[in-house]
This record gives structure tokens, C-alpha cells and sequence, in this order.
């Protein structure tokens, strides 16, 4: 078998940074899916860039900007009707500090 | 009259004007066809029938009105049924986008291109399936289950925007909405012999737009044809507070009517790129397309050989930029405003296992390639390189279109592959990509159509792609094209023939 370019302990921190729980099942998948797709982008480190800028937006960069002034928004109780759990008009969540 | 669902959507304009049958009887039509071919199909997620007569009722009364006084202004798309991807909001309508993770999110907002056309009085005939959160090219993705081709049921549709492309190409809707962050409007349209346009990155607004990709994203359009996806796109494009990348330039008044002269494209300068006609091209798609560009040249356009050295790049490029922006993008499905949420004991428990739960294959697989392509000691390396190569994709069209006015080229290497057809093999699928995603990484538009079939009786599909904002020459080249040919108005057999 070839070598992966991802270890298990990659995909477990990859897997963390990302907030996913992940069986082993999956982790031994994403391990071998995840190393064949890195393998064939490494294509991409043959090309000489030094020199090129980056895309990060193909439109020409400029502001946009509105007058500061207040106007309606989305009413609360319509912003909380999808969430799992509401309490007194805010989102319930389980405990943030043990 | 005959079956309504036939109709192009001038003569349903014209019928609806003259009064010939109401807004209200068409939709009806229309659902009642969906009801007796979405359990082979499955085009649809969700299915709004009680708020489709209501708006078609409201339709009505405006023809009735406009009738009284013909000096009214009103769209020729007032009363007419679409059917929206599953990704963008229709107020008060479930959004799930294809997604168990948001599979009772009710948004209580519509997206910007869906008000424009409520505006103009459209009739919202349901939520079309998607591959989950459009990250897919074959519809396989969606948590609902997969849409089956209307060409053949044992294929897929393409995707992402495969339910739209589906429910168009049999006849369910007239229009439909899509969206394309690396070919999930063009493909689609491909393999379901329809007409589809990804616009201009920041010519239609995203806001109500689910984000995948953000720099990518765009919202389309799919019709029969290029006069029809035309009319669409000039309700849905132009500036919107609401999305900062909407440019403020005019959108071109497109009523595309029959060629009145014998060479509409005289002069036109369509380039061929070599590095769309390669090995793996499948024969029948590469002779469809070539006799496509010599009923172009018939037309009066002339052919240049163009190159686009940067093409086999795109795909890593595409597949880095993606899903890095889809990483963050996603980070908000966390089980707190939205959705569902697994039960856990602390918030960090709760995120993790509420993404990891709900969250299906395919994202959880980019959201990973994507963290990890930002990840500290791989940023450069891989999405810092992705970034200077999408400069490079760009640099090839712009050199490209300063000796030529449209570039055309397969939409696909094949046509429609087997539903399980790549089976667990994620880079099989992304290399269907590799025609659709340059025109994505460099923001330029590209309209795809029927040009033949192949000999399972699959479409086959061309793409014309134009400079920035260049849309009109676009529709102006596609619908001269089906002035002289047919192949947009051909429809698949899905029931015995009513006669």
C-alpha cells in the first residue's frame, strides 16, 4: 500500500479545527480520500508563482457604502422560530464554562 | 388548448394576456403533472401548492386589471410557475438545501432574486432538489434522496441544480432557478438537454443565496431556451443593497425575438480552446459539439483556435478555493440558531456532534479538505498557491477575449453517467468538473444548451462563455443557434402520449 500523506492524527486535528465528529470508520475513509485528492493537487506546487498576486475576488476592489442610518431589521421572534432552544427572546445554549 | 406543459413561455404569455386560461388553471396543470411524475423523478424537495394557486390567484387579478387598462406596465413573466432551488429562501417556505442539518429551517426572508421575480408576478411551484448545500455534481449529495435524469432514470441529472434542470427538462416548470459555483447550473443543463446561464460573478444579487463558495457563487437561470433563460435573467441581475459584489451597471433589455437576417452572427469571433477538446472527451459529445460550431460558422461567426493553458489547473484550484470558503461558510450550522441539535452535555459536545451527525458525507469531506488547505503550515502551500493559479485561470481569459467575443466548448467531457456510477470515489466526481470550473475562477458567465444527443439518447451540451458582463452576446449567439435547430425543443417520453 502507498504511503497517505495524511496520518490518522492529521485527520483527527483537521477533524477538530472543523468541529466534526468523526467515527473511525469515517476517519480511516476521509484519511485515504483526503490523501489521493492532496496527492493529485500537488500538481498546483509544479507552477511558478512568485511573482503573481492573488485572486481573492475577481471583481475590481472598491468600497461600498451606504448612508449610517437606522432602518427595520428581522423581528426577533421570527429570527428565533428555527432555533432548537429559545429562553426569554435568546438562544438557549448548554453550558459554555464547566 | 392542449397540454399546457408544453407550451414555451411566449405562447403561455400570450395565452395568459388574451385570457385563454387562467394563471390559476396553468399551475394546476403543473401540479398535477408533478404529482403524477415526481415519485420516478423526484425533482422536487418540497412542494408548495396551497401558496402557488394564492399567488396565481393574485396573478389573476392583475391580468384582469392590466386587461381594463392595457397601458399598465407588467411583466411577461406575471403568472407564469417556477420552480427555486433548494438553496435560496422563499419567505416562509422550508429551506433545507438538501441538508438534514436544516431540515426545519423556515427562513423569514426571501433572496433578492426571488422578490424580483414575485415582483414581476411569478407563481413559486415548489424547492427543487440539490446536491447538499450544492456541493455535488450529480444531485447523489442530497439528504432526499437522488432526482433521476428525465432522459433516462437509471442516470442522474447533473448538479448541483439537478432538480431544477429536471423539473424543466419534463416539463414540471416552465423556469427554473439555479445556482453555479463551478458548473451546478451548466451541467446540469447539459445533461438534461435544457438552457442554463451562470451570469457574471456580481451581476445577481446573493443575498438569500445559501453561501457555499462565496467568491464563486452565483445565482442562474434554466429555460428551453435562450430567448426563454434570457427573460430571467434580466428580472434577476443588477445592483442590490443587499449584496456589497453587485456591480451598478445596466442590464440589457433582451427580447430575443426569430432572425430576421439570413447571417445573425456575421462577424462574431467564437474561439475553440484546444485544451476543451481532449482525450477522455467522450466521441459522441466531441462530434455534437464540433457540428454545433459549424451551424455557428453557417450563422456567419467566425472560428479562432484559442488557448486557455492554464484549464487542467482548475480543478485543484477550484477544490481548494471552495472548500476553504465552504469551512467558514458552514461554521454557522452549529446547532444553536438553526436546525436540530444533538444532545450533548457542553456547547463544544454540542457543536461536534450535531455537525458530525447531520452533516453528510460529501460536506463533512470538504469542510476537512478546506480547513485543512487553511490550516497553519499549509496555508501557502496549498490555498495561498490555489489563489495565485486562480490568477493565472483569470489572466488566459482575459488574454483570450481581447482577440475573440464568445469562447465555446463541451459543458461536459460526457454525458449523463449512471446514478452510483463513481460510487465512493470523490475524485472521479470532481474531474466531471473540469469544463464548468475555469469560467467560475474567473467570474465570467457562460450559457450552456442542447447541441445533440448521444446513443443512448442522453443530451450533450455546449457552453459559450463571454467576458465579464457579456451575457447579451451570449443569448444573442444561443438563440441564433436555435432559430436554425431544434434540439432545445425536443422533450423526453415520461408518459404515454394523452392522444
Amino acid at each position: 500500500m502507498l504511503a497517505m500523506t495524511l496520518t490518522t492524527a492529521e485527520v483527527e486535528h483537521i477533524a477538530d479545527l472543523a468541529r466534526l465528529e468523526l467515527s473511525d470508520e469515517e476517519k480511516a475513509r476521509y484519511r485515504a480520500q483526503l490523501s489521493a485528492i492532496l496527492d493529485y493537487f500537488k500538481q498546483l506546487q509544479a507552477l511558478d508563482t512568485h511573482d503573481i498576486p492573488p485572486t481573492s475576488s475577481v471583481l475590481p476592489s472598491r468600497s461600498a457604502l451606504r448612508a449610517d442610518e437606522a432602518r427595520p431589521g428581522l423581528a426577533r421572534p421570527d429570527l428565533l422560530r428555527g432555533a432548537p432552544q429559545v429562553e426569554a427572546g435568546q438562544f438557549r445554549v448548554p453550558p459554555v464554562l464547566e | 388548448m392542449g397540454d399546457l406543459t408544453q407550451l414555451s413561455l411566449s405562447e403561455i404569455t400570450s395565452a395568459l394576456r388574451r385570457g385563454e386560461f387562467s394563471s390559476r388553471a396553468l399551475a394546476q396543470v403543473f401540479l398535477d403533472r408533478i404529482q403524477r411524475l415526481e415519485p420516478s423523478l423526484h425533482a422536487f424537495i418540497t412542494l408548495t401548492p396551497d401558496l402557488a394557486l394564492a399567488q396565481a390567484d393574485e396573478a389573476d387579478r392583475r391580468l384582469a386589471a392590466w386587461r381594463k387598462d392595457p397601458t399598465q406596465q407588467i411583466s411577461p413573466l406575471l403568472g407564469v410557475p417556477v420552480a427555486v432551488k433548494d438553496v435560496l429562501s422563499v419567505a416562509g417556505v422550508r429551506c433545507t438545501c438538501g441538508s438534514r442539518i436544516l431540515e426545519n429551517f423556515t427562513p423569514p426572508f426571501s433572496a433578492t432574486v426571488v422578490k424580483r421575480l414575485r415582483a414581476a408576478g411569478v407563481v413559486v411551484l415548489g424547492k427543487t432538489n440539490t446536491d447538499e448545500f450544492a456541493m455535488g455534481s450529480s444531485t447523489e449529495n442530497s439528504a432526499y434522496g437522488v432526482t433521476h435524469n428525465p432522459w433516462n432514470l437509471e442516470h442522474v441529472p447533473g448538479g448541483s441544480s439537478g432538480g431544477s434542470a429536471a423539473a424543466v427538462a419534463a416539463r414540471l416548470a416552465p423556469l427554473a432557478l439555479g445556482t453555479d459555483t463551478g458548473g451546478s447550473v451548466r451541467q446540469p443543463a447539459s445533461f438534461c438537454g435544457v438552457t442554463g446561464l451562470k451570469p457574471t460573478y456580481g451581476r445577481v444579487s446573493r443575498y438569500g443565496l445559501v453561501a457555499y463558495g462565496s467568491s464563486l457563487d452565483v445565482v442562474g437561470a434554466f429555460g428551453r431556451s435562450a430567448a426563454e433563460v434570457a427573460q430571467v435573467f434580466t428580472h434577476i441581475a443588477g445592483h442590490d443593497p443587499l449584496d456589497a459584489t453587485t456591480l451598478d451597471l445596466p442590464v440589457p433589455d433582451l427580447h430575443l425575438n426569430g432572425a430576421a437576417q439570413s447571417r445573425p452572427l456575421d462577424s462574431l469571433r467564437v474561439g475553440v480552446p484546444r485544451e476543451y477538446f481532449i482525450a477522455g472527451l467522450q466521441a459522441k459529445v466531441d462530434a455534437a459539439v464540433r457540428q454545433a460550431l459549424s451551424a455557428l460558422e453557417a450563422l456567419g461567426a467566425e472560428l479562432h483556435p484559442i488557448s486557455l493553458p492554464h484549464t487542467a489547473y482548475a480543478l485543484p484550484v477550484y477544490y481548494l478555493i471552495a472548500p476553504a470558503e465552504a469551512s467558514a461558510n458552514l461554521a454557522r450550522y452549529d446547532g444553536i440558531r438553526y436546525g436540530p441539535r444533538q444532545p450533548a452535555e457542553n456547547i463544544s459536545q454540542v457543536f461536534r456532534r450535531t455537525r458530525g451527525e447531520r452533516f453528510g458525507a460529501e460536506v463533512k469531506r470538504r469542510i476537512m479538505l478546506g480547513t485543512y488547505a487553511l490550516s497553519a503550515g499549509y496555508y501557502d502551500a496549498y490555498y495561498g498557491q490555489a489563489q495565485k493559479v486562480r490568477t493565472l485561470i483569470r489572466g488566459d481569459f482575459e488574454a483570450a477575449f481581447a482577440g475573440v467575443d464568445v469562447i465555446a466548448a463541451p459543458v461536459a467531457p460526457t454525458t449523463a453517467f449512471k446514478i452510483g456510477g463513481h460510487g465512493d470515489d470523490p475524485l472521479s466526481m470532481y474531474l466531471e468538473d473540469v469544463f464548468t470550473l475555469p469560467a467560475n475562477l474567473a467570474g465570467v458567465p457562460g450559457l450552456a444548451f442542447p447541441v445533440g444527443f448521444d446513443a443512448l439518447g442522453l443530451p450533450v451540451g455546449m457552453q459559450l462563455m463571454g467576458a465579464h458582463f457579456q451575457e447579451e452576446v451570449l443569448f444573442r449567439a444561443a438563440h441564433a443557434y436555435q432559430q436554425v435547430t431544434d434540439w432545445h425543443l425536443r422533450a423526453p417520453l415520461l408518459e404515454p402520449d394523452p392522444a
